[in-house]
C-alpha cells in the first residue's frame, strides 16, 4: 500500500479511538481498552514472529509474569505506586524473557516453538501450583495503581476514562518505538536474521546477542501489556499465563498479517470482534469461529492487512482488462 | 519408598510412556514425516474416544468397535487431507497451526452438537477385565498390560513400515523431496493422502483403546494435545524410536515427579523437555 | 423475532391501560434483568445447563413471573475461563445492566465475577463454584451462595470417616484451590474426631494418569481414602481405584461430585461409593418429588444437584424480590430479606450464614446402580467457619 494512504488511515484509526468513548458505552470503551491491550501485546510478538523469525509458543508468559508483579505489589488495602509497580512489571518481565531468552534461542524452527512453549509451561504451573501468587482461582488487584508525585496526581486509572486514555497512548507509544527500532540499524539486522540468519554470521553480526535482545525487548513490550491488562480489569489468574493465551495472540498476529505492526492490533481487533460477535449470536459460536479461521487460512493468505492491497491488485487488473 | 513400591512405580512409567507412546505415534507420521503442524492431533484421539462410545454401545464389544471404527477413522482422515490438509503443504507452518487450530474448534463443537457434553463410559472388554495382584495391597489390571503390548506392537510396526517397506521407503523420500519422487513417476498426492489417513487412524486408535481407562469427555483431545507435540520433538521429528525413548521419558518424569516432588510435578514433564533440548537442540534421535 | 412482537404488543397494552387508569394505581411492575453467566461450552457444558434449567423450572412454577415481575434473561457463556471472566461478567453488569448476576461453575471464574459484583455493587447469586474465599476472605453483602463450600462435604465426610471407626486417612486431589480446600474439610473434620490424615497426595490439573498416586496409598496402606474429582477424571479415577484392587482393601470417601452424572459411564466401579454432599437421590419430601417429577417432564432428563442448585438460585433471588414488592429494587431491603429467607429447597430446607453461604444437612450417600441414595445426614445444619469473612 502507498506510505501515505497507510499513514492516513492510521491516523484515522486514531482519531476513532479518541473520539470512541464519546460514542460507546463504558462496556464497550472496556473492551476497546482490551482489544488495544492485546494489540500491544501483538505487535510484541510480531517483533518476533513477523520481523525477527522467531515464532515463539510462549509469550503469555511474560504478559503473565508482568500482571502478577503488579497483584504481588499491591497491598491489600492501598494502592500500588505506579512509579514503582509500572518499571517492576516491565522489568520483571524483560529479566524472565532475558533468562529463558539465553536458553531457547540455542534452539531454531519447530524446537524453538516446543523450548518457548516448555518454559511458559514451568512459569505457568509456578503460577497455579504454588501459594506465591493465590493458586489456581487467582489473586485480585483491589486497587488501581495511584500515579501520585509529591502530592500531584497527573492521571487517575481509577477513572476508566482516563484510564482508556493512557491505554491509547501505551499503544501509541508502544507502536512508534517499535516503528523507531525497526528503522534503527539493530531493527535492519533483525529482519537480515529472518531472512538469512546466516548471512547475516558471515557478514560479521553476532546474531545471538541481536536475537537475545529482540527476545528481551519483545517480553519487556509484552510486560507493558500485562500490567495494562491486570489495572485494566482487577484479576489475575494463571490462564494469563496458559498456552492457549500464547496460541491466541499467535493467532492475532498471523491474523492480521507477520511482519506488520498495525496487522498486529488489526488482527487483535477481529480476533476478539468476530469472537463476541458469534458469542452474542449463538451458543456454537466455535463453530462460527473455527469456520472463519478455517476459511481465512485457504482463502486470505498475508492475513487481513494484506487484504485491501490484495484487492486493489484485483480491481486494477480487472480495470485494465476492461 | 520400599524396593517392591519402587519397581512398581517402574511398572507405572513404563506403562504410562507406552500409553503417551501411542497416543503420538499418528503425530510422528502427520508433523515428524509429513511436516504438517497438526493442532487437531488431539481431535482424532477425542474421535476415536467418542467413536469407541458410539461403536461399543452399538455392537456391544469394544473390539468390534475398533474393527469397525479404524476403517471410519482412516476415510474420514483421507476426506480431509483431500478437503483441506493437501492445500498446506506449501504453505507456512504458521498457517498450519492456524488452520488446525480453527478445526479444533470446529470439532469440539460439532461433538457437542452430535453427542452432548455427559461424560461416558466404555466398559473394558470381559476378556481383560481381571487383574494380576502385585503386592498385598496392589493389583495391576490386565488390559493396561495389553495396552502396552499394543504399543510395543506398533513401535515395531510403525519402524517396520517406514525402514523396511517399499511404501515406507517412498514415504521416506516423498519427506526429503517431493517433486524427485512424483518425478520418478509416484503418486505423490495418493501417498501423502494415505500418510495422513494413517495418522488420523493411529490418533484414532488411541482414543478407542484409551476409551476404556480414560472415558469419554469433552475437552479430552486438549489434555494429549500439547504432551503428543513433547514427545514428538524431543525424540526428534521424523524418528520412531526417539518418539518411543521420549515417551518413556516423560512416563519416568511424570510418575516419579508426582511422587518425589508434587508441588512441582506439573513442571517435571516441561523441565525434562527443556532439558533434553538444551543437550540436544534437534531432539534425542536426531531425523539421519 | 416473535418475543420481540410480543414485548412490543405488550408494551402498547400497557401504555393503553396506563392511559385510562389514574397513574400510579395499577403501575405493572420493573421487569427483573437476570445474568446468567455459567458455561455452556467446554468441560463444565453440562453443568451450566443443569443450573439454567434449574433456575428456569422455578420462575416457570411461578407462572413465569417471579414476585410478580417479568424476568428477562441475558446469557453469556463462561466457557470457564478465568482470563474471559472479567469482561464477560462486564458485559452483563454494564452492557446489559442486570440486577442479578447467577454464576457460575468454575471457581476461578467466579472470583472473578464477584469481583466485578462487589466494584458495580451488583447482586451476585453463586449456584455453584465452591471457593471456601467467596463466602470467607471476599465476603459481600451482595454476594450470595446458594450451593455449597467446598469445605463443607469434606469436613462431613471427614467427620463420618472418623466415626466408622478409621484412625488415619491419605487425601488425594487435582493441584488446585478446590482439592485444597475440600482435602482441607476433610482433614478438619476426620482430626476434629480423633482420625489422623497421613498425606495429602496431589497430581497437576487436568493430569488424568492415577497409577503412580496408587501405589503410593497402596504403601502408606490408610485406613480411608478421601478424594476429591469431578467430571471425567472422576470416572477415571474411580475406575483406577477399583482396577488396582484397592476398592476392596481400602474404603474410599469423597465429596458428592465423585459420582454425581458420573456413575453410569464408571460402570459398575462406583457401587457402593460413600460420598458427602447437600443433596441425594431419595431424599423423602414433597418438594424434591414435585421438583423432580417436573424436571423429568420438562427437560426428559433427571435433575441433578446442579439443577437444584439453580433452582434455589431463583428461588432465593424471590424472597429478595417479595420484600421490594413491585417497587424499585432496593438493595439493603433485599439482601436482608434474602439473609432472612428461608429456602425450601429440594435438597431440604436450608438458610443462609452470615458470610451468606447455605447453612444446610449434608447427607451421607450411597452409590446404587445410578443413584446416590441418601444413607443418613453427616452432618445437620452444617455451617461453613467463614474465616477471614468480615461482615
Amino acid at each position: 500500500m502507498n506510505p501515505r494512504i497507510a499513514l492516513v488511515l492510521k491516523l484515522a484509526a486514531l482519531v476513532g479511538l479518541i473520539v470512541f468513548p464519546s460514542f460507546g458505552s463504558s462496556f464497550y470503551t472496556e473492551m476497546v481498552a482490551k482489544m488495544l491491550i492485546l494489540g500491544i501485546f501483538a505487535m510484541s510478538l510480531d517483533l518476533l514472529v513477523g520481523f525477527t523469525g522467531l515464532v515463539s509458543l510462549g509469550h503469555a508468559a511474560y504478559f503473565g509474569i508482568a500482571a502478577y508483579t503488579v497483584a504481588l505489589l499491591t497491598p491489600k488495602y492501598d494502592p500500588a505506586n505506579f512509579w514503582i509497580a509500572l518499571p517492576a512489571a516491565v522489568l520483571a518481565a524483560a529479566a524472565a524473557a532475558f533468562v529463558i531468552g539465553l536458553f531457547v534461542l540455542r534452539t531454531k524452527g519447530i524446537y524453538f516453538i516446543m523450548v518457548t512453549l516448555a518454559f511458559a509451561q514451568m512459569v505457568y504451573f509456578i503460577f497455579h501450583d504454588t501459594a506465591l501468587g493465590g493458586g489456581s482461582d487467582g489473586i485480585y488487584v483491589n486497587f488501581k495503581p495511584d500515579a501520585t508525585i509529591a502530592g500531584w496526581q497527573p492521571f487517575n486509572l481509577d477513572e476508566p476514562l482516563q484510564l482508556y486514555y493512557f491505554v491509547v497512548a501505551a499503544l501509541v507509544a508502544v507502536f512508534v518505538f517499535l516503528t523507531l527500532v525497526l528503522r534503527s540499524p539493530f531493527g535492519k539486522v533483525l529482519v537480515g536474521i529472518r531472512s538469512n540468519e546466516h548471512r547475516m554470521q558471515s557478514l560479521g553480526y553476532a546474531t545471538f546477542r541481536y536475537k537475545l535482545a529482540a527476545f528481551t525487548l519483545a517480553g519487556g513490550l509484552a510486560g507493558v501489556a500485562g500490567f495494562l491488562y491486570a489495572v485494566l480489569f482487577g484479576f489475575v489468574t494463571p490462564e494469563y499465563l496458559s498456552w492457549h493465551q500464547s496460541g491466541n495472540v499467535l493467532m492475532m498476529v498471523i491474523l492480521g498479517g507477520m511482519g506488520n505492526l498495525a496487522g498486529a492490533v488489526i488482527g487483535a481487533f477481529a480476533f476478539i470482534g468476530l469472537q463476541e460477535m458469534f458469542a452474542d449470536w449463538t451458543k456454537h459460536w466455535q463453530l462460527l469461529m473455527g469456520g472463519v479461521i478455517v476459511a481465512a487460512v485457504l482463502f486470505m493468505p498475508g492475513g487481513l492487512s494484506a487484504l485491501p492491497g490484495r484487492v486493489l491488485k484485483k480491481l486494477n487488473q480487472e480495470s485494465k482488462h476492461g | 519408598m520400599d524396593f517392591t513400591i519402587f519397581l512398581i512405580q517402574i511398572l507405572n512409567s513404563l506403562q504410562y510412556g507406552l500409553l503417551l507412546f501411542l497416543v503420538a505415534s499418528g503425530l510422528t507420521l502427520v508433523f515428524g514425516i509429513m511436516g504438517i503442524i497438526n493442532l487437531a492431533h488431539g481431535s482424532f484421539y477425542m474421535i476415536g474416544a467418542y467413536l469407541a462410545f458410539a461403536l461399543t454401545s452399538l455392537t456391544g464389544n469394544l473390539m468390534l468397535a475398533i474393527v469397525l471404527g479404524l476403517p471410519l477413522a482412516f476415510i474420514f482422515g483421507a476426506l480431509l487431507e483431500w478437503l483441506l490438509f493437501a492445500h498446506l503443504y506449501k504453505r507456512d507452518h504458521l498457517e498450519q497451526v492456524l488452520l488446525t487450530y480453527g478445526l479444533i474448534l470446529i470439532f469440539e463443537e460439532l461433538r457437542s452438537l452430535a453427542i452432548g457434553d455427559d461424560v461416558h463410559g466404555v466398559n473394558i472388554p470381559a476378556l481383560f477385565s481381571a487383574s494380576i495382584p502385585l503386592s498385598d495391597t496392589l493389583s495391576y489390571p490386565v488390559y493396561r498390560l495389553l495396552i502396552s503390548a499394543v504399543c510395543i506392537a506398533l513401535a515395531v510396526g510403525l519402524w517396520w513400515l517406514m525402514q523396511r517397506t517399499r511404501l515406507g521407503m517412498m514415504i521416506r523420500a516423498g519427506s526429503h523431496d517431493r517433486d524427485m519422487v512424483q518425478a520418478l513417476g509416484i503418486d505423490i498426492n495418493l501417498l501423502y493422502r494415505t500418510v495422513f489417513a494413517l495418522g488420523v487412524a493411529l490418533a484414532a486408535l488411541a482414543g478407542m483403546l484409551a476409551a476404556p481407562i480414560s472415558s469419554v469427555y469433552p475437552g479430552m483431545g486438549g489434555s494429549v494435545l500439547i504432551i503428543s507435540f513433547v514427545i514428538v520433538v524431543i525424540g526428534g521429528i521424523g524418528s520412531v524410536w526417539g518418539a518411543l525413548i521420549a515417551a518413556l521419558l516423560i512416563g519416568f518424569a511424570d510418575t516419579f515427579g508426582k511422587v518425589l516432588v508434587p508441588e512441582f510435578a506439573g513442571l517435571a514433564v516441561y523441565l525434562v523437555m527443556a532439558i533434553v533440548l538444551l543437550w540436544r537442540p534437534e531432539g534425542i534421535l536426531k531425523k539421519g | 423475532m416473535k418475543q420481540a412482537r410480543r414485548n412490543a404488543v405488550r408494551t402498547l397494552a400497557a401504555l393503553t391501560v396506563g392511559a385510562l387508569l389514574p397513574i400510579g394505581a395499577a403501575q405493572a411492575a420493573e421487569k427483573i434483568k437476570v445474568g446468567l453467566m455459567l458455561p455452556y461450552t467446554g468441560t463444565f457444558a453440562a453443568l451450566g445447563t443443569a443450573i439454567t434449567n434449574g433456575f428456569k423450572q422455578y420462575v416457570a412454577e411461578q407462572g413465569g413471573t417471579l414476585a410478580g415481575r417479568e424476568v428477562e434473561y441475558f446469557v453469556v457463556d463462561d466457557e470457564s475461563d478465568p482470563a474471559k471472566a472479567t469482561e464477560n461478567a462486564n458485559k452483563l453488569v454494564k452492557r446489559d445492566q442486570v440486577d442479578v448476576l447467577v454464576g457460575t461453575v468454575h471457581s476461578g471464574v467466579a472470583l472473578a465475577m464477584a469481583k466485578v459484583a462487589r466494584d458495580n455493587k451488583t447482586l451476585m447469586i453463586i449456584p455453584n463454584a465452591g471457593a471456601d474465599e467467596l463466602t470467607g476472605p471476599l465476603c459481600a453483602p451482595n454476594v450470595f451462595r446458594t450451593s455449597f463450600s467446598n469445605w463443607q462435604p469434606g469436613y462431613a465426610m471427614g467427620k463420618v470417616a472418623a466415626e466408622k471407626g478409621h484412625k488415619t486417612a491419605v487425601t488425594m486431589s487435582w493441584k488446585y484451590a478446590a482439592g485444597d480446600e475440600a482435602s482441607n474439610g476433610f482433614a478438619k473434620g476426620f482430626e476434629a474426631s480423633g482420625g489422623k490424615v497421613l498425606k495429602h497426595l496431589t497430581l497437576p490439573f487436568p493430569n488424568v494418569e492415577f497409577q503412580a498416586l496408587l501405589t503410593e496409598i497402596a504403601s502408606l496402606k490408610p485406613e480411608a481414602v478421601y478424594v476429591f474429582f469431578a467430571g471425567g477424571g472422576a470416572v477415571k479415577f474411580v475406575k483406577d481405584y477399583e482396577a488396582a484392587g484397592l476398592k476392596n482393601s481400602i474404603p474410599l470417601y469423597s465429596s458428592g461430585f465423585l459420582t454425581d452424572g458420573t456413575l453410569a459411564a464408571m460402570g459398575g466401579s462406583g457401587e457402593g461409593l460413600l460420598t458427602a454432599l447437600h443433596y441425594a437421590d431419595g431424599l423423602e419430601n414433597a418438594k424434591d418429588k414435585a421438583f423432580r417429577n417436573t424436571y423429568a417432564t420438562t427437560y426428559k432428563l433427571q435433575p441433578d444437584v446442579y439443577a437444584v442448585q439453580g433452582y434455589d438460585a431463583a428461588q432465593l433471588l424471590k424472597a429478595g424480590l417479595d420484600a421490594v414488592k413491585g417497587g424499585k429494587l432496593e438493595q439493603p431491603a433485599m439482601i436482608k430479606a434474602m439473609e432472612a429467607a428461608t429456602i425450601d429447597s429440594p435438597r431440604g430446607a436450608f438458610t443462609l450464614s452470615k458470610a451468606h453461604n447455605p447453612v444446610q444437612d449434608i447427607y451421607l450417600r450411597k452409590a446404587e446402580g445410578q443413584e446416590n441414595k441418601v444413607v443418613s445426614v453427616a452432618a445437620a445444619k452444617l455451617a461453613d467457619p467463614a474465616r477471614g469473612c468480615r461482615m
